[in-house]
């Protein structure tokens, strides 16, 4: 027993590094889950107050690309208007449309705390589950689609962004309507992703806009990238394709957070199936 | 004694700042940032007990961690660094000298040593990190070479702020 204590004693620092990095491997293991939110992460009150302000200052740096942004999205807008459409028809009908339900709403947010060069990417916006935010929802900005919510506080949410080794959100080619899968591609650049599991019947062209399918959190036909390489390593029974993603995300400032408004009864009558089976 | 924990606690705070405001934004290409904030760990004074030293890895690790999303990540490394510090200085430093040199800086120790230190110390670190964030072997190629530009920024940076803050006193 003496002997153990010298023993100990004599090479404490070793034992204490396996203590100490034991306890850290723990955490790393059991945080990195992603399902529970821990207190160590960038929404809690601390470390997301101090984000805020800081790209409270670095919003002014990018105030002109914003601005450029915003103005060539109110044009766009601006073009859909009916007033800027020609009317063709001599006599028009009136009815009181009760056929539209609103199903999609928009959350305007701010991004504070951004990363786009880790295997693991994740956003943080200034909105949290008083203003309505709630994991699982969408988030998009006016260029294309962002993320997925993970964790929400009071005041801000953390978002997996589409850069991370296991996004995966369900896609189509615009022109043919062939369904697949965006992922990330596997060599961490921040404006390459890759459309998996198109069907071999497909014939995709070079330039073809992939956008969001409607099976999954967002609306249909959210843009999410160009096709710009046909030829990635083949996946057997599927087409695999290189997706120029439409958002630079080194420049993100206001994204939507989507909110489906029958996205619970969607997914309460799927789980119902599933039961069932 | 006292002046010493001041100007410790001070640069755990200016480095976590650098790292996490300044650092934490520059991308070089698809490169991952420098880790510059572990030039706390290599510059705490010699004399300071073995269990301190764990306890202020881990705590430095976790802050970093906070702020990265990453819980445990930057504390495992940072404990590893804490322990390889430990068997580098017990092999090429004197315990005698403790009282003559306070703390491995760039002016007491001279260009050398300190070089050398650094180097070796930052590339575990960076060798581990990464690895541990990767979690496989799949893409091992590009994790080594992620190490080894990441560790010579970081070098890099250690120099510079050891030639900032730089007072020469030679070793008896």
């Amino acid at each position: 027993m003496r002997n153990l204590l010298i023993f100990i004693t004599k090479y404490n620092a070793f034992f204490l590094f396996i203590i100490f990095e034991v306890a850290s491997l723990i955490v790393y293991v059991k945080y990195n889950s992603f399902q529970k939110a821990s207190f160590i992460n960038s929404a809690n009150g601390i470390t997301g107050g101090l984000y805020a302000r800081v790209s409270e200052f670095n919003s002014y740096l990018t105030l002109r690309d914003e601005n450029e942004n915003l103005a060539r999205e109110n044009a766009r807008l601006r073009s859909q208007l009916k007033s800027s459409f020609y009317i063709d028809t001599a006599t028009r009908h009136k009815v009181a449309d009760t056929n539209y339900k609103q199903q999609y709403e928009y959350i305007v947010a701010r991004v504070i705390n951004n990363s786009i060069n880790r295997s693991y990417n994740y956003l943080t916006i200034n909105r949290g589950s008083l203003q309505g935010v709630a994991k699982g929802m969408g988030v998009i900005c006016n260029l294309g689609i962002v993320g997925k919510v993970m964790y929400v506080s009071p005041h801000f949410a953390v978002v997996q962004s589409l850069l991370h080794k296991d996004s995966k959100f369900s896609a189509m080619l615009a022109d043919t309507k062939e369904i697949g899968n965006v992922e990330w591609g596997d060599d961490l650049n921040p404006h390459k992703g890759v459309l998996k599991d198109v069907s071999n019947n497909a014939v995709p062209r070079l330039g073809e806009a992939v956008v969001t399918s409607g099976y999954s959190l967002f609306p249909e036909g959210i843009a999410i990238g160009k096709i710009s390489n046909l030829h990635t390593k083949a996946g057997g029974y599927a087409l695999n394709m290189e997706v120029a993603l439409a958002v630079d995300f080194s420049k993100l400032q206001y994204v939507d957070v989507v909110e489906n408004k029958f996205g619970q009864e969607q997914e309460g009558v799927e789980a119902q199936q599933k039961k069932d089976e | 004694m006292s002046r010493t924990i001041i100007i410790n606690l001070l640069r755990f705070v200016i480095v976590v700042f650098i790292q996490v405001f300044l650092l934490k934004n520059i991308g070089l290409y698809d490169m991952p940032s420098p880790y510059f904030y572990i030039l706390f760990i290599l510059l705490l004074p010699f004399n300071v007990p073995n269990l301190l030293l764990f306890v202020l890895a881990f705590i430095l690790g976790l802050t970093i961690d906070a702020f990265y999303d990453t819980p445990g990540l930057n504390a495992a490394a940072s404990v590893l660094l804490a322990f390889v510090r430990i068997l580098f200085i017990s092999i090429t430093v004197q315990k005698e000298g403790f009282d003559n040199e306070p703390e491995p800086t760039l002016g007491i120790m001279g260009f050398r040593w300190f070089f050398t230190y650094a180097a070796i110390l930052t590339v575990i670190h960076h060798f581990f990190l990464f690895n541990l964030e990767a979690f496989s072997l799949s893409q091992f190629e590009s994790t080594i070479s992620r190490v080894l530009l990441s560790s010579l920024f970081t070098v890099f940076l250690i120099l510079i702020s050891g030639l900032l803050f730089f007072k020469r006193k030679e070793r008896k």
